[in-house]
């Protein structure tokens, strides 16, 4: 799933298709940005300036490495830090799962940001309803690879899951898609997004 | 014959800058010629570039780094610079890469001129009469030993907790002249409760019978007392509960039983009084108020409506703003108020809350995960001055 890299390309499939949707020049904040490599990566490639957030301690001096602006901040306390309408995209890459309140903060996002982009493990994926359905224990992949009792992840959704909110919030969905991390492209993922999908992206503004 | 370690600046003579100009203070006060004792660390490159501006303190001086060459091995090691695990060569203030100055603050009592210096009017040291310095007059002091340095703009401020504020007051009052901006432990104002342990500090001072309404040089005594009840309880605020719980409990000093005496029985006790009365020895107590009083005026927000933001809407440098969870004397909230105002006015900042138990004191202290923060960030700083060289050289356009 990780390929060798330069430093120009990305490590996770999703930055390459989430930088696809970021306009240059524009401000953006990156939630949950890990060691920072998308949002340096937006720097360099879209010009963009903006934030990333991030709360893990060992990832705050990687990200300045990396020369990005970070915050070292708890998501779950909300986005009060930041101002109403000030940034053009919002992103929330592999985080949504982890959060303890993944609607209030979808509804910061909106807040913040004209648009948002949100990825995340598609928890209807194939192998995890084949997992369940054999064995009858909750799924473990490679996108998921913790137990039950002490995955960070809390707040597993599907694509579906994810739609219903986004219309019940009255968010206005740009583009979903579904990928797999091998990056290729079959007849079924794109008929049954929702069964061979293993990350959903998904783009949303306000109505 | 004293070796210092290997990765410190060794050892360090104090310079000091005259200056004859008068200096123009905000409490409307002026100082008609002063003098500012202070130390460098590395070498300046030839344009000058790489310099980077340390301001202290409350109860700091010049002697950042390094050791003072002492009459015995004892003494020199025991004379190491405050802030001696963040500069020196390899350490996130790298003296491989920059050239670190710190001068003593206008007031002060290690050499610039403060209280206990001579008044030329008078012949007499100052005493009371010595005007009230805040940071702003600190900080424009501070660009006249630049410009006496010839540095025009400075690789980056640096400052914790007082010297935070010089920090900050340096990217507002000269947004051109410095390129980066590292406020630590600090706080945009102090709130009432901060106000009102310098007040007590102040009065235990004030109130000692020694004290002679600031005039004590001359008699040759200082109100030793009040500063000693000053420095307990300022400690006590710099240091955590839990810090202070670990550190010493209910620990007693000999025995298991009480004495049911006055005398220091508890380890907390005779703790403190040892750092009051190391304190009283090198400190001197009207510097001690002026520089509490300077705490107290610093609101740079109050002459833009109270608006944190407009004060900083001009600011032109990149800021690194940390914090440390336990300091309940400049909270994380403080700091994340400074980073609010910044992220407003879109300034490249970036912002760590280092988890410990030490308190407001940690930012003096080696944790791992602060010295990473900032060993990044000036790695960062000191790679730009790099890549300026090579645009600069390199014919790349």
């Amino acid at each position: 799933m990780i390929k060798s890299l330069n430093q120009s390309t990305l490590t996770r499939y999703d930055h390459q298709m989430i930088s696809n949707w970021v306009r240059p020049n524009s401000r953006v904040i990156d939630l949950g940005c890990g060691n920072g490599a998308l949002m340096s990566y937006l720097q360099t490639e879209k010009s963009v300036t903006g934030y990333g957030v991030e709360l893990n301690p060992e990832m705050i001096s990687q990200c300045i490495d990396t020369g990005i602006n970070v915050i070292q901040f708890n998501l779950d306390k909300g986005l009060g830090h930041f101002d109403t309408n000030s940034f053009d995209t919002v992103i929330l890459s592999l985080t949504l799962q982890a959060m303890r309140r993944p609607r209030e903060l979808l509804k910061e996002m909106m807040r913040v940001g004209k648009e948002g982009i949100v990825t995340f493990p598609n928890f209807a994926h194939w192998r995890n309803r084949w997992q369940i359905a054999m064995t009858g224990k909750m799924p473990e992949s490679e996108q998921l690879p913790h137990k039950w009792f002490d995955t960070p992840n809390i707040h597993l959704c599907t694509i579906n899951d994810f739609h219903v909110l986004c219309h019940e919030l009255g968010f206005q969905i740009e583009s979903s898609i579904a990928v797999r991390m091998d990056g290729r492209q079959t007849l079924g993922l794109r008929a049954l997004p929702n069964l061979f999908g293993e990350i959903a992206l998904c783009r949303f503004s306000k109505p | 014959m004293f070796e210092p370690p290997h990765n410190s600046v060794g050892t360090v003579t104090p310079q000091l800058a005259k200056f004859d100009q008068p200096l123009e203070l905000e409490s409307r006060g002026r100082l008609e010629s002063y003098q500012i004792v202070f130390e460098t660390y590395g070498k300046l490159n030839p344009d000058k570039t790489n310099a980077i501006l340390i301001c202290h303190a409350l109860s700091g001086d010049h002697h950042a780094a390094g050791y003072h060459q002492l009459k015995d091995e004892q003494s020199t090691l025991k004379s190491v610079g405050w802030w001696n695990t963040m500069i020196g060569p390899g350490k996130p203030i790298d003296t491989n890469r920059f050239f670190v100055v710190c001068p003593n603050n206008l007031g002060g009592c290690s050499g610039s001129t403060g209280p206990s210096s001579i008044n030329p009017d008078t012949g007499k040291p100052y005493g009371p009469d010595f005007p009230i310095v805040t940071v702003i007059d600190w900080v424009r002091s501070q660009a006249r030993l630049s410009d006496t340095l010839g540095i025009q703009t400075w690789a980056a401020v640096i400052g914790g907790s007082l010297g935070g504020m010089q920090a900050m007051q340096w990217s507002i009052t000269y947004p051109d002249r410095l390129k980066h901006c590292l406020i630590i432990a600090s706080a945009a104002k102090l709130n009432a409760q901060n106000i009102g342990f310098n007040d007590v500090a102040r009065q235990a001072i004030r109130t000692d019978p020694d004290f002679h309404s600031g005039n004590y040089y001359s008699l040759n005594t200082s109100p030793a007392r009040g500063m000693r009840v000053a420095r307990m309880i300022g400690h006590i605020t710099y240091l955590s509960e839990d810090m202070m719980a670990l550190k010493f409990g209910r620990n007693l000093r000999k025995k298991s039983k009480f004495d049911y005496e006055f005398t220091p029985e508890f380890e907390v006790e005779s703790y403190l009084r040892y750092q009051g009365d190391r304190f009283v020895n090198r400190f001197d107590a009207n510097t001690y108020l002026l520089m509490t009083k300077a705490l107290d005026y610093f609101d740079p927000a109050a002459e833009s409506g109270n608006s944190l933001t407009s004060a900083l809407s001009q600011v032109k440098s990149d800021f690194l703003v940390v914090s440390f969870s336990s300091d309940w004397r400049f909270a994380p909230e403080r700091s994340r108020e400074i980073v609010r105002a910044l992220q407003s006015n879109r300034a490249n900042v970036s912002y760590s809350e280092i988890k410990c138990d030490q308190g407001h004191d940690s930012f003096l202290l080696e944790i791992e995960h602060y010295v990473n923060v900032m060993k990044s960030y000036l790695g960062r700083v000191a790679n730009e001055l790099s890549n300026q060289k090579l645009s600069e050289h390199g014919g790349t356009g």
